[in-house]
């Protein structure tokens, strides 16, 4: 887990600098300081699952096998990235793998989310599906209707509520007044437990708990998670409305990676050097992805127009052209 | 005289709208101490206090269901979508609700929903959509959609002070990038239904609306100077109710019409504009009436994408010159 929370550390750190040199096309997000429990709970998971991603889930990914090259071309809208430049940053998918891109609406990927264990149980399959929602995108209709569903139904879900304290600006004491939000549970029947977000050991027991109960035909389950933002809503948000104090003693006394660091070396399950070589290892890996793709041609214009439909393909269905098209 | 911004304008609007009626309330995602993603609320919360400018839960069905309610009792709220690509997500409260309640239920529900709408910012399948088509098929709605800082100002005072619900969308292209000289003091107030000729032409008319009407200009002086030819401009500025006589007007001068739209093609607008200039002007025509629009897709991410999806000034032209020699 030391490698993927610094590879998820290292990737986002590389993605602020190409930023600023211009070469991310839209917006950057971030989960500096939470990193530690999209990296655990994705890594409860086994093979043949599948888990659905937001925005600050980039750990949740890498542990699933996407490669740093391939969120490099995402955000800068490569010809080569998974989506063909057709989207942006986390938002694609590989179900080989096991993750589900995103899409803008908070909220649609909980119901979809639903489906994909829906068609686990009907066929009988041991597979789980874990998906993540932010304190604010816990407000949405979509995750109201997608969560009671899953309850309803008894699906293999596993639902990651992040509590990191902020919507954008809005606290969140503003989005709910629920004050432990693995209470919303209670509303659905399900199991809810509230868990250290920065501790990463506990967010890996925890979430391994519930999977395993979804996979032996528990049903749904809700992990609250209790993290920080430590970042602005985006890059160019001057987070002016956090406490500076606030993010000082979360970086200070509560970030997932020296926490994890210190239980590594006070268990002597890692030394010094053990973590050197993985520091090492990811920035070579993360120099060899950048130079990889810094250079990949951006799409062809005309491409925008494939793969709207399964059929008909795109040159019978220009139903109108440009005049010369 | 005060040079402002689209964005300062719209600002302006509300803000006046905010002192002149206590009933105006402005609810929204971050509208509060943020004061919007794009700030055109900025300052409200210090100046009108947390009980008229109010940060809501990420839920847009509940927010224009409950602006709807407020206004049931008389007030006059305001809701902002923090991007209009998100106004999907109350589909169903301003279609089946609000829309209906008049002709239902006899209801004045005078609520603005408003938020920054289209593309040319690389925001991707849901930070660039213009869905102005999804509700112009909706009897109880109105629309509009200001090209200019006046109108951005003009239209938003009379939306509020509009007895119906008004869906009001912003183009966040203009935010920033069109200025215009505004009398201090002076009431800005457009009125909502009435087109604007944005430019005097004889040869050719194209109509359009928000950010295209910058695109249509563009054409229309490329085309004056190159070709010689006269282009008529119509900013319609309102979509429902729509200005056919305005319409109707520039064919007959013209008689020659394409129609430019930032939304998609099929379904658009524009077919609803030409089926109403057939019935209504067919014998003026001398040409048949054309389209510049985006493609069929989703608004893609990379940039040569997205300038392909999307009408580009030279798109206009070529049509423009075609049905011009037509
Ligand atoms: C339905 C919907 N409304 C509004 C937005 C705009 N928006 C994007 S992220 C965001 C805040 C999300 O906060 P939270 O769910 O807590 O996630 P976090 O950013 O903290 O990870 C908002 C309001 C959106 N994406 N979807
Ligand atoms: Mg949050």
């Amino acid at each position: 887990m030391f490698y993927y929370l610094t590879l998820t550390r290292s990737l986002e750190q590389r993605l602020v600098n190409l930023y600023r040199q211009g070469k991310v096309i839209g917006g950057l997000y971030s989960s500096l300081g939470q990193e530690g429990e999209s990296v655990a709970s994705a890594y409860a998971l086994q093979s043949g699952d599948i888990l659905s991603p937001l925005i600050r889930n980039l750990g949740s990914m890498l542990v699933m096998g996407a490669r740093p090259v391939e969120i490099l071309r995402q955000y800068m809208a490569k010809q080569t990235s998974p989506t063909a430049g057709r989207e942006m940053n986390l938002h694609f998918n590989d179900f080989d793998l096991g993750y589900l891109g995103q899409i803008s609406p908070l909220g649609d990927m909980i119901p979809v989310m639903a489906g994909i264990c829906l068609s686990f149980k009907v066929r009988g399959e041991p597979r789980v599906g874990l998906v993540y929602i932010g304190d604010g995108g816990a407000s949405t209709g979509t995750f109201h209707e997608g969560v009671n569903f899953a309850a309803v139904q008894a699906v293999p879900l596993v639902v990651i509520v992040e509590h990191n304290g902020w919507a954008y600006s809005t606290p969140t004491a503003e989005q709910t007044a629920t004050l432990r939000l693995a209470d919303k549970a209670k509303a659905y029947g399900i199991p809810g437990i509230t868990v250290d977000g920065n501790d990463v050991l506990a967010v890996y027991a925890a979430t391994k708990d519930a999977v395993a109960r979804a996979r032996e035909g528990g049903g749904t389950s809700l992990i609250e998670v209790v993290t920080y933002r430590r970042k602005g809503h985006a890059e160019h948000d001057d987070q002016r409305y956090q406490p500076k104090d606030e993010i000082a003693h979360w970086a200070d006394t509560n970030d997932p990676v020296d926490r994890y660091v210190a239980t590594l070396l006070g268990q002597g399950w890692a030394t010094d050097d053990d973590m050197d070589a993985a520091r090492q290892r990811v920035r070579a890996e993360l120099d060899v992805a950048v130079a990889e793709c810094e250079d990949d041609p951006l799409p062809e214009g005309a491409m925008a127009l494939s793969q709207v439909y399964a059929s008909p393909p795109e040159e019978e269905r220009l139903w109108f052209r440009r005049l010369d098209g | 005289m005060a040079e402002v911004t689209y964005l300062e304008a719209l600002r302006q609007g509300l803000f006046e709208e905010m002192e002149r009626d206590k009933e105006v309330l402005i609810l929204g995602q971050d509208v509060g101490k943020y004061g919007g993603a794009f700030k055109v609320t900025e300052g409200f919360q210090e100046r009108f206090g947390e009980a008229r400018v109010i940060d809501t839960p990420i839920s847009e069905a509940a927010i224009v269901g409950a602006a709807a309610g407020a206004a049931h009792m008389g007030m006059r709220p305001v809701v902002e979508m923090q991007f209009m690509d998100f106004i999907s997500c109350a589909y169903d409260m301003l279609t089946n609700y609000v829309a209906t309640a008049r002709y239902r239920a006899g209801l004045s529900t005078p609520i603005v929903v408003r938020g920054p709408s289209g593309g040319y910012v690389r925001g991707g399948p849901f930070h660039s959509q213009n869905p102005e088509a999804a509700f112009f098929h909706t009897p109880g709605l109105k629309l509009v959609c200001p090209a200019t800082a006046r109108d951005a100002k003009g239209l938003i005072k009379a939306a509020i002070r509009d007895d119906d619900p008004v869906i009001y969308f912003e183009h966040k292209y203009l935010y920033r990038r069109i200025k215009e000289d505004l009398p201090e003091g002076d009431e800005i107030l457009t009125p909502i239904g009435q087109a604007r000729v944005a430019n005097e032409g004889t040869d050719l008319t194209i109509v359009t609306w928000s950010a295209m009407v910058w695109k249509a200009l563009e054409s229309a002086e490329i085309i004056e100077k190159e070709d010689g030819a006269s282009v008529e401009v119509l900013d319609l500025r309102t979509l429902l109710p729509m200005d056919d006589e305005a319409i109707i007007a520039s064919v007959r001068k013209t008689n020659k019409v394409l129609i430019v739209h930032e939304d998609t093609r099929t379904g658009g607008v524009a077919g609803e504009i030409a089926a109403r200039i057939n019935e209504k002007a067919f014998e003026w025509l001398d040409g048949p009436i054309m389209r510049v629009t985006a493609h069929d897709t989703p608004v893609p991410y990379a940039p040569p994408l997205e300038d392909f999806v999307l009408p580009q000034t030279e798109d206009v032209v070529k049509s423009a010159r075609w049905l011009l020699a037509y």
